[in-house]
């Protein structure tokens, strides 16, 4: 019978059927950091339980690391704590750590592809919501609470229930100036912010063919925005290109073997979906979000939307968007002024975003009323950004070059807004308070538009700016 | 380990409208700087609940209503639709477990959200969307009236209203019967696992 990727990758993993009905699913790879783990070691301890599988745990530090103070101890005592406490951890129990010295921290979703941890047919599970970012592997990833981060140590496995499959189809080439970020905030503007709650997604056709791995990432991270726990691009000659050589790739002699399996694991033609939703390419234009929930989006040269064209819940939260966002109903957004531009995360970290970025910035100034900042995701992103010349690019510009991390993707550090500042961020996140102030605004939107609002100093069309 | 059956949660109710309530709004990320989920409690909507000004907001949080529900460390929330939406922080139902409230009634909630509420053994229940407005509407005509939610028998009831209710039939399965949290299920199968684990290549380090 044809299947789904997720299918196959469920039905290798399962263990054995749980008494009320659940599936008990074993746990490939389990990703921690510093966040959510150390309350689940603190479980461990309490239930006198050890750390089954360590070797298939990996942890880094992303969330509280400073981004503008790399040497510790960090002013912030608390941050100091928490590190200390996942070092010690990892320590007891024999655990891979890629620390802050080791030249290959990062944020999470950006280690495990790096180092070729990430690889398709697999599941994989982390304490933190955007780990379907793995899932452009083709494996199968999601977030995780404290206590399931306690039952992936003690167990290497979890209590699941099956999650339906919708195919997102987007078939075409993108317009010029028009990203991965605008098709995944384009697709949660339609099916909505709780439309894949109970689905993983399955993105395919031929815009994501077309995609690298860097771009199936952006997509995939931003699934549980459209209230999907996963999702994933069936693995391709791409994809194995991208993990050959990494350190955690599998050696010369067991590389085929690797291949033919990762690629067997591809959704088979003919197999059944719950659900099928098609898209154009062409249809997408570059999409910024004017309220508080990664929904509530518009295309850079629309108006946001007049009240009375919502429905009753709708506008109720968008009442409520409105009078945070300090924005008007049926009015373009583009113009609004901003204050601060956030180019990072999990989402729009990566080298290509950098390199994209640092293409239409190269020669051009941030405006003086703008507060710019970039955050590599990783180290290894930025020694490769270092060695391409990308970060003189950024400062000559005028942004800030900062140490890897989360930084104000959700401002856990001490980089936050201050006041009512409005932020163009690449993030992904637009919830009231996210990125660090009560009255803190974000507009989320694709790297190279942060740029654009950076040099303009307010929300601006990228494809008028640069003209492309 | 022997977990208490959750048969039914009977209490006083709070109803905390609206719709996509994230887990940053329910407890802000400056709240996840800490080792232990201990004293999570009270700052549970702390945005919502506090101005910039540091003074309080209106709010149901801050309601005489809600405090009775803190002092009596039991309580039933009644929210609106995807419900603790965003992040998988565990500090966004904790916090609110450790307010007082033991129960949730909704209309959808999001997945992660739901799945840590449970493991916590905190009921989050669902009804359709006009019974929701008709509980929350009572609820809040209703102050001093008990809500019953009833997780063997699947309804919501206060007074003389009963609303038909849903949940996951793994999680009624696991609160009915004491076992909503998995661990001793989970360790159990250790044989099964290392089965599992022996057929996967990428586990074996090929």
């Amino acid at each position: 019978m044809a299947k789904t990727l997720f299918q196959k990758v469920w039905e290798a993993h399962t263990v054995r059927k749980l008494p009320n009905g659940q599936t008990q699913l074993f746990i490939g790879t389990h990703l921690i950091h510093e966040v959510t783990s150390p309350q689940a070691f603190g479980m461990l301890r309490d239930l006198g339980l050890k750390v089954k599988y360590p070797q298939r745990t990996f942890a880094t530090v992303d969330h509280i690391v400073p981004t503008n103070e790399l040497k510790e101890p960090y002013s912030d005592p608390i941050a100091q704590e928490m590190i200390e406490a996942l070092r010690k951890n990892t320590k007891d129990y024999g655990i891979r750590f890629f620390d802050t010295t080791t030249g290959t921290q990062g944020i999470v979703h950006m280690v495990g592809p790096e180092q070729g941890i990430t690889q398709p047919g697999t599941t994989i599970a982390c304490g933190d919501s955007h780990t379907a970012t793995h899932g452009a592997f083709g494996a199968i990833a999601f977030g995780i609470g404290t206590t399931q981060v306690r039952d992936v140590l003690a167990t290497q496995t979890l209590a699941l229930s099956p999650l339906k499959v919708r195919r997102i189809e987007v078939n075409g080439k993108l317009a010029p100036g028009v990203y991965a970020k605008d098709v995944i905030l384009h697709i949660i503007r339609v099916l909505g912010v709780n439309g894949g709650i109970g689905y993983a997604y399955e993105y395919a056709g031929t815009t994501f063919d077309g995609f690298s791995l860097e771009e199936r990432m952006t997509v995939c991270n931003m699934s549980i925005e459209g209230g999907a726990r996963c999702g994933y691009v069936n693995p391709d000659q791409k994809t194995f290109d991208y993990i050959k050589g990494k350190p955690y790739a599998p050696k010369a002699a067991d590389w085929d073997a690797a291949v033919a399996r990762w690629a067997s694991f591809a959704s088979d033609p003919g197999c059944q979906y719950d659900d099928v939703k098609v898209f154009k390419a062409e249809d997408i234009r570059p999409t910024v979000t004017w309220g508080i929930t990664p929904g509530q989006a518009v295309f850079i040269d629309e108006k946001m939307p007049a009240l009375e064209t919502l429905n009753a819940a709708d506008r109720q939260t968008a009442e409520d968007a409105y009078a945070h966002m300090k924005l008007s109903p049926n009015t373009p957004i583009k113009g609004t002024k901003v204050d601060v531009c956030f180019l990072g995360s999990c989402t729009n970290g990566r080298i290509s975003d950098l390199r994209e970025a640092a293409k239409y910035l190269k020669g051009r100034k941030v405006s003086p009323s703008v507060k710019a900042i970039v955050v590599p995701g990783s180290q290894l992103t930025a020694i490769q950004a270092v060695h391409e010349g990308l970060d003189k690019v950024f400062t000559e510009a005028g942004f800030e070059w900062r140490g890897a991390g989360c930084s104000m993707c959700l401002a856990m550090n001490p980089d936050k807004l201050v006041g009512d500042q409005l932020c163009a961020s690449s993030s992904n996140r637009n919830f009231k308070g996210r990125q660090g102030s009560q009255t803190g605004r974000t507009v989320l939107m694709s790297p190279i538009m942060v740029v654009a609002a950076a040099i303009t100093g307010h929300v601006a069309d990228a494809r008028e700016v640069f003209k492309v | 380990m022997s977990l208490a059956k959750i048969t039914q949660v009977k209490a006083l109710a709070l109803a905390v409208p609206g719709d996509d309530i994230d887990t940053d709004r329910i407890i802000p990320a400056r709240f996840l700087r800490c080792v232990t989920f201990d004293g999570l409690g009270e700052h549970a909507f702390r945005d919502e609940r506090t101005g910039p000004d540091g003074k309080e907001r209106p709010h149901p949080m801050n309601s005489a209503q809600a405090a009775r529900i803190a002092a009596a460390k039991k309580g039933v929330m009644v929210v609106g639709f995807n419900f603790g939406c965003g992040s998988s922080r565990e500090h966004a139902p904790q916090s609110i477990w450790r307010f007082g409230f033991t129960a949730l009634v909704g209309g959808s909630f999001a997945e992660i959200f739901f799945g840590n509420s449970t493991t916590l053994g905190v009921p989050c229940v669902t009804l359709s969307k006009e019974d929701l407005a008709e509980c929350d509407a009572f609820v809040r005509a209703n102050p001093d009236v008990e809500v019953t939610v009833d997780v063997e028998k699947l309804t919501v009831s206060a007074g003389a209203k009963t609303w038909k209710a849903s949940i996951a039939a793994s999680a009624r399965d696991g609160l009915v019967n004491g076992k909503w949290d998995p661990i001793a299920d989970l360790l159990e199968g250790a044989d099964s696992v290392a089965k599992t684990a022996s057929g996967l290549a990428y586990v074996a380090g090929k």
